[in-house]
């Protein structure tokens, strides 16, 4: 089964990459504010049914994926 | 009877790049340094210390440290600072050991999101033991930092709580290289046995070569080893 993690900065976390990223857009005469920079893991995971697999990847995401002082994460199960 | 070279494990991982420059400087310092590579799932017997030293391992991949604190050493590790045993993470150990949940807080991108590699001054801010006992409260020790993810981060009330218990214990002393929280540049754990910072005093402990003041702080360790080895005699 297809699981996609999309692992963001939390509220209120400084993202210096964000701010690269925002200044630049800005730079190509983009009017763009509040850039934040994440990540996307896609994962296949053998699971028995969706959720399983979204229980197993909740799991993954606090052991690993993502650190919950400066992390939030977001799970997508496709069967 | 006290071990007059105590005995420092120094944990290396795919990656770690100054294990090295940490035995020699240890070595130099009068301990009895051995290596040992990260899939070993027990430390030496008799060890007094054990050092995390810097490096990139696993190359920074998800986060700076996250894979490593899965090693089998760090099992071990775990159960070495539990037992109450002085434990020194430098750099990329400090972002394994926070990584690891044995100190508070994290390391993130420097907030310049510059690779910063330079003399910085820290300042003592208790002269907590077992890290910093050759050190005066208040006293400015010039150490090298090399890093590109060393911006120590943590909750605002995570903060105050450690600053209540004196888990703050190093700090920049002026002008901060990394955009630290609270220009931290170095933790103690609650239970102050293990202690993390990203200066590196393995690299400060010759004049010649710029400083000596690291020295300062791994003979402070080389002293908690001796005496943790008396303990658990």
């Amino acid at each position: 089964m297809k699981a996609t993690v999309l692992v963001r900065p939390k509220q209120g976390i400084l993202d210096p990459q964000g701010q690269a990223v925002e200044d630049s857009l800005r730079h190509l005469g983009f009017a763009v504010a509040d850039a934040r920079i994440g990540r996307v893991i896609d994962l296949q995971v053998e699971a028995a049914d969706p959720a399983q697999a979204q229980a197993d990847v909740e799991r993954m995401c606090r052991e690993l994926l993502a650190n919950p002082l400066i992390e939030s994460y977001e799970i997508e199960i496709a069967p | 009877m006290s071990d007059e070279r105590p005995k420092v494990a120094v944990v290396a991982f795919p990656g770690s790049n100054d294990d090295h420059d940490a035995v020699w400087a240890l070595n130099a310092l009068g301990a009895d340094s051995v290596l040992v590579w990260h899939a070993a799932d027990r430390l030496p017997d008799d060890v007094g210390a054990v050092v995390l030293p810097g490096g990139f391992s696993y190359g920074d991949y998800l986060r700076c440290g996250a894979i490593a604190r899965f090693s089998p050493a760090m099992r071990a590790v775990a159960e070495f600072a539990a037992a109450g045993g002085p434990v020194l993470g430098i750099c990329n150990g400090f972002q394994i050991l926070c990584e690891a949940g044995l100190l508070p807080g994290v390391l993130r991108p420097n907030a310049s999101l510059s690779f910063i590699c330079r003399d910085v001054a820290v300042r003592v801010e208790l002269g907590a033991p077992p890290f910093t006992t050759r050190c005066k409260e208040g006293q400015e020790l010039v150490i090298p930092v090399k890093h590109g993810e060393g911006c120590w981060f943590a909750p605002p009330e995570l903060v105050g709580q450690l600053e209540q218990n004196g888990q703050i214990v190093l700090r920049y002393a002026g002008d901060n290289p990394n955009g630290s929280v609270d220009d931290v540049a170095g933790v103690v754990s609650e239970g102050g046995n293990v202690m993390g910072l990203m200066p590196h005093p393995e690299h400060a402990v010759d004049p010649l070569l710029g400083s000596g003041d690291g020295a300062l702080i791994l003979a402070s360790l080389l002293d908690a080893a001796r005496n943790f080895a008396l303990a658990t005699v």
